[in-house]
């Protein structure tokens, strides 16, 4: 029997029970859409985070005190000192591949314009702090060196502070009162939106670090350093400048844990590229546990139908099939019935990634590799779910089968 | 055993073929060390009461059985060392079945159901069509391609049927108790049929019947009582 043949018996098979067929398709239909989707929105997340991360800048470091290996590495859990303007001169000056340091001094504030007033996080960085973000200005000017010596009472501020407290005209050159502290807006930063966690990168406010610290915390003790080394491939020497430097300044022995870490948001891709590669293998075995239902069922209605087929394959029998012709009869149903569910499959889900990329706001990335492999799996999933009815139908006894009621 | 096969050696022979159903206090002996041997172009009526062993003797030489024990020859070839796609193919080309309950496939029509044999016979698609069309037109159901089993009388699935039979040109024609579900004036009609399919093709046809009447147009009887031949006897009745 040739397989065209073949193929069109097991379709016109199938259509004959055209309820039962879609019903026990579902499970294969089930399984493949949630493949696709798990692929789909795994890759979106994925390259959302690197786009969010490549667009922080690409050699950028971030200097914590505390070692790396304390819990959060944050200055009040280890208890190792904080940084000052001596370290952060030491580090203009003795780590040749830093490019760029500011020391980024954070605290949410409650900021108040004409009538409006909302909280906000305001940072005190220096000049370079923008330049280390690339990050630039749509109207004004950024922070200067001159303000930072005068610890002048100036800020640029992000594009939601300009919405929201200027009720959208141009906030450049007009007041406001941050922590009581008056401060004219000099800069409106260029609009970044969400970050990849779906925070609003725009609801900031920069100001001298010089004025910060006199005028709103008090105190000139650094939490945060963040440079730039002067090239993405630079930014390993950079690292190991800026330990040195800092080892010496802080007298930590030779042979002792650093009490400071110099991070690299390298690393943070490389973690959260980790979490989404677990959650994804995660829920490809749940999607894998669902193909594999998808096959019992299958499997069970073969059986169910070889049995009420028994006459069926009785009368082939007598009148010339093989065994083999049978066997491969009942397989082919089984796979076309599998492979139908797999495309049905693979066109839901990618439906559904659309959908799903669309509503949590991350890129639809179409799951290449994933369709053929989602294709072949479902043809596997007939095939070894078919064998065993296929192989049941092949050896009835033509005699009995046909005297099967 | 061996020795060639003589011209007039006989197309089908059953050399002391016993076959045994179940076992133990369930055992039942359908044939017992029975000797029959049909020669080509031969019209044999097998009678005999219900469980005598004459529907198992024609599943045997249908090769739709084995025997127990004995030898089952075909044109002097010992059928129990044929692999199982030998014994299809004999099933195929060499044998045409007729059933008493027509055996067609459900919800398929009348042209598909003809050209079955075909199928498995590696013919293709437009030359099973046109063979399928010329069987149901030598039936007497030239028009009723594509009727559907449920849509034709009985006479006219068993038409549909014997088609079926002839349509890869079998030299032998087995026949199990053809007319069993007609009534009397169509069952005249099928004998006709069959027993032209003797006269004019040459084709061997052995048949099952328990009906006297049924039996009378065959010129060869062979009674069956308790898995023994009982009586063998040609000519007109």
């Amino acid at each position: 029997m040739n397989p065209r043949a073949t193929i069109s018996l097991a379709l016109a098979a199938l259509l004959r029970n055209r309820m039962r067929s879609a019903l026990t398709m579902l499970g294969v239909v089930i399984g493949v859409a949630a493949v696709l989707m798990m692929e789909s929105l795994g890759k979106g997340a994925t390259a959302y985070i690197e786009a969010t991360i490549a667009g922080m800048g690409s050699n950028i470091l971030m200097v914590v005190p505390g070692s790396a290996h304390g819990r959060t590495g944050g200055p009040s859990s280890s208890g190792a000192p904080l940084f000052g303007p001596a370290d952060l001169e030491a580090l203009r000056r003795g780590a040749r591949d830093v490019g760029l340091v500011s020391p980024v001094s954070q605290r949410p504030l409650r900021t108040v314009a004409g009538g409006l007033n909302r909280s906000t996080p305001v940072s005190g960085v220096s000049p370079d702090f923008l330049l280390i973000r690339g990050w630039s200005v749509v109207q004004g000017r950024t922070l200067s060196a001159d303000d930072e010596r005068q610890a002048a009472q100036v800020c640029v501020v992000g594009h939601t502070i300009e919405t929201a407290l200027f009720s959208g005209s141009t906030a450049l050159g007009k007041e406001l009162r941050i922590h009581d502290v008056s401060c004219r807006v000099v800069g409106v930063l260029e609009s970044k939106g969400a970050s990849a966690f779906g925070m609003d990168q725009d609801d900031v406010i920069f100001m001298p670090f010089s004025t910060f610290s006199r005028r709103i915390t008090g105190t000139d003790r650094i939490g945060l350093m963040m440079a730039a080394a002067r090239s993405a491939d630079r930014i390993d020497d950079a690292k190991a400048q800026i330990t040195n430097v800092l080892r010496q300044r802080r007298h930590v022995l030779a042979g002792e844990e650093d009490d400071f870490s110099v991070r690299d948001p390298r690393e943070v891709q490389a973690v959260l590229g980790q979490v989404t590669g677990m959650l994804t293998t995660f829920l490809l075995g749940v999607a894998g546990i669902s193909l594999l239902v998808g096959g019992i069922g299958i499997m069970n209605i073969m059986l169910v139908s070889v049995t009420e087929r028994t006459r069926e394959i009785g009368i082939r029998l007598a009148v010339g099939a093989r065994s083999a012709d049978i066997l491969s009869q009942f397989l082919v149903e089984a796979v076309v019935l599998s492979a139908l569910g797999g495309m049905v499959g693979i066109g839901l889900g990618l439906l559904a990634s659309v959908g799903l990329a669309r509503a949590i706001q991350v890129p639809f990335v179409v799951p290449g590799g994933a369709v053929p492999i989602a294709f072949g799996v479902s043809v596997l999933v007939g095939v070894v779910f078919g064998v065993f009815p296929a192989r049941k139908a092949a050896r009835l006894n033509p005699l009995a089968a046909l005297r099967f009621e | 055993m061996g020795s060639p096969a003589l011209p007039e050696s006989p197309l089908l022979e059953l050399r002391k073929v016993s076959r045994v159903f179940g076992e133990g206090p369930a055992l039942v002996k359908a044939l017992e060390e029975v000797d029959l041997s049909v020669a080509p172009s031969e019209f044999v009526a097998i009678t005999g009461a219900s469980g005598s062993g004459k529907s198992t003797a024609v599943s045997i030489l249908g090769c739709l059985d084995v025997p127990t024990s004995g030898e089952y020859l075909i044109e002097g070839h010992p059928v129990q060392t044929l692999h199982g796609d030998v014994l299809a193919a004999l099933r195929n080309a060499k044998f045409g079945f007729i059933f008493q309950s027509y055996n067609l496939l459900p919800r398929t029509s009348a042209l598909d159901n003809v050209a079955l044999p075909l199928i498995y016979a590696g013919v293709d698609l437009a030359e099973r069509q046109a063979r399928a069309a010329s069987a149901l037109e030598a039936v007497g159901l030239a028009g009723r391609e594509d009727a559907r089993p449920n849509q034709l009388s009985g006479g006219q699935q068993q038409r549909v049927a014997i088609a079926r039979a002839l349509v890869n040109e079998p030299e032998v024609i087995l026949a199990d108790e053809p007319t069993g579900n007609l009534d009397s004036k169509t069952s005249d009609e099928i004998m006709q049929l069959i027993s032209s399919l003797n006269e004019r093709r040459g084709i061997t046809v052995i048949m099952v019947t328990h009906d006297p009447k049924c039996a009378a147009w065959a010129k060869r009887r062979v009674v069956f009582r308790d898995g023994h031949i009982a009586s063998d006897t040609k000519g007109a009745a």
